[in-house]
């Protein structure tokens, strides 16, 4: 009986344990703010071609990766928690990704992705309709109960965009990992800074690595995320024990 | 031994006679030449010269995409439309598709009207009746079953291949589509994409191109 017990507690102090050593199970103390950074594609999903500053073109999946560590380095600078769904150039299917995601309870969760075409920041929402939140929720569609919450995240991320002098566009988009994901949840595509002119549709940069363009918009997402948090309140009193409320 | 006696009178006069047919009958032809000439350049030719219409022309409305502002906006053609109402559809897209594809396009995507391979329109929830719809025309039967419909879209691989990526230009591209089948014929109330015949994760590695869009939902951004 002694040993069974022994082992139940290993068993208990394994399960708490090695999910964190191994970063594959980040689950965060609920009532720490915690930021789920997506970088989007990995492995053979190279995602859009960016023309870079160079002239010669690179994946966006390196783009992501690269914002997506610099904006954890942000976040933890300002006492955030933050977990990435990649830290390095693997592949990563969207179910992974959003359970990652569910897993650290977060409170905000971005999927990061860039692109050529337009101009500024794109935030993309989920366009599954709002629904109530139940007891059990559909894997495919989790992230309905959450839109009311992922449109005021959205609403912060654009204010802070903004004001740092970033066009931003607001929409709604079918992005499988973010309906699977049960946190208020926006998509974050980053496109060249200097866009087409709006008469002749000419793009005189269309570049997104430019680094102080890209610090700029980390800089913006990470004041956000602080704005987001510092209004969390909200969030926090609608928790309730046992099961997480959106 | 004189002139006289080396051509014969009659040869003479044959000759004469010839010659005066000849000439008449370069007059005639030029004369024949000369009115042909001038009914075609007023336009009364009888040879049919242009080629005759598919279909009459009808004002049509595409929701035209525009990646500077990420909107979409509409914007009224006139369009010769087939009357069958999956062959309209296809139709619609394809101009649609063809306006992304001209060189100076608001939101530029190759392929052209030849990316749609086929459109099926199908019942919602098999609701409506599918020989009613066989004969009727989208508010143009009196009496037609006027149920929602399902538009299945066939694209090619190609246009998949070749669509740029991005979470934005997919974006538009789908719910441009899903737009101007609703606005031209409102009886489509849902739309689901297949790509060669099977279904796709996404268009170009974001949009999902695996869930049932409602075309009510195609409002765009701010």
């Amino acid at each position: 009986m002694a040993s069974l017990g022994r082992l139940g507690i290993l068993a208990a102090l394994a399960g708490t344990i090695l999910p964190c050593a191994f970063g594959q199970s980040p689950s965060a103390p609920a009532s720490r703010f915690t930021v789920v950074l997506d970088a989007g594609h990995g492995g053979d999903d190279a995602g859009a071609s960016l023309t870079t500053q160079t002239g010669s073109p690179e994946a966006e999946k390196y783009y992501t990766l690269e914002l997506s560590v610099r904006l954890r380095s942000l976040l933890r600078a300002r006492g955030i928690t933050v977990v990435t769904t990649r830290e390095s150039d693997g592949a990563l299917d969207a179910d992974r990704r959003a359970e990652i995601a569910n897993q650290a309870e977060a409170q905000a969760c971005l999927s990061i992705h860039a692109a050529t075409t337009g101009t500024g920041v794109h935030l993309f929402l989920s366009s599954l309709a709002p629904a109530q939140a139940g007891k059990f929720s559909s894997w495919r569609t989790a992230q309905a109960a959450w839109v009311p919450k992922s449109l005021a995240l959205a609403g912060v991320l654009n204010s802070a965009l903004k004001h740092a002098g970033i066009p931003v566009t607001v929409g709604r988009t079918a992005l499988t990992a973010i309906d699977s994901m049960a946190c208020p949840a926006v998509a974050v595509e980053v496109t060249p800074e200097a866009g087409p002119d709006r008469n002749t549709g000419n793009n005189p940069s269309p570049v997104v690595d430019d680094p102080a363009y890209q610090l700029k918009v980390a800089d913006a997402l990470a004041a956000a995320l602080v704005e987001w948090r510092s209004d969390g309140a909200e969030f926090k009193n609608s928790a309730q024990p046992g099961r997480r409320q959106p | 031994m004189n002139s006289d006696s080396l051509i014969p009178r009659y040869q003479l006069v044959l000759f004469l006679i010839l010659l005066l047919l000849s000439a008449g009958l370069g007059g005639l032809l030029w004369h024949l030449r000369e009115r042909a000439h001038e009914r075609m350049l007023v336009g009364k030719t009888s040879t049919p010269t242009t080629a005759p219409q598919v279909a009459p022309l009808e004002q049509a409305t595409l929701m035209v995409a525009r990646d500077v502002d990420d909107t979409i906006g509409a914007r009224a053609l006139s369009l010769p439309l087939p009357h069958e109402p999956s062959a309209r559809a296809r139709a619609l897209l394809g101009e649609l598709l063809d306006l992304y594809a001209e060189p100076d396009s608001t939101h530029p995507v190759p392929g052209g009207a030849a990316s749609i391979a086929q459109v099926f329109l199908l019942p919602v929830g098999g609701s409506a009746n599918l020989e009613s719809k066989a004969g009727g025309g989208f508010g143009t039967a009196a009496g037609a079953d006027t149920g929602p419909e399902l538009a299945v879209v066939n694209l090619t691989g190609t246009f998949a291949v070749g669509h740029p990526s991005g979470l934005e230009t997919e974006t538009l591209t789908v719910l441009s589509m899903c737009a101007t089948l609703h606005a031209n014929l409102p009886r489509i109330t849902e739309v689901r994409f297949l790509v060669n015949g099977e279904p796709r994760a996404t268009l170009a590695g974001h949009a999902d191109l695996t869930r049932t869009y409602l075309t009510g939902d195609t409002v765009l951004q701010q």
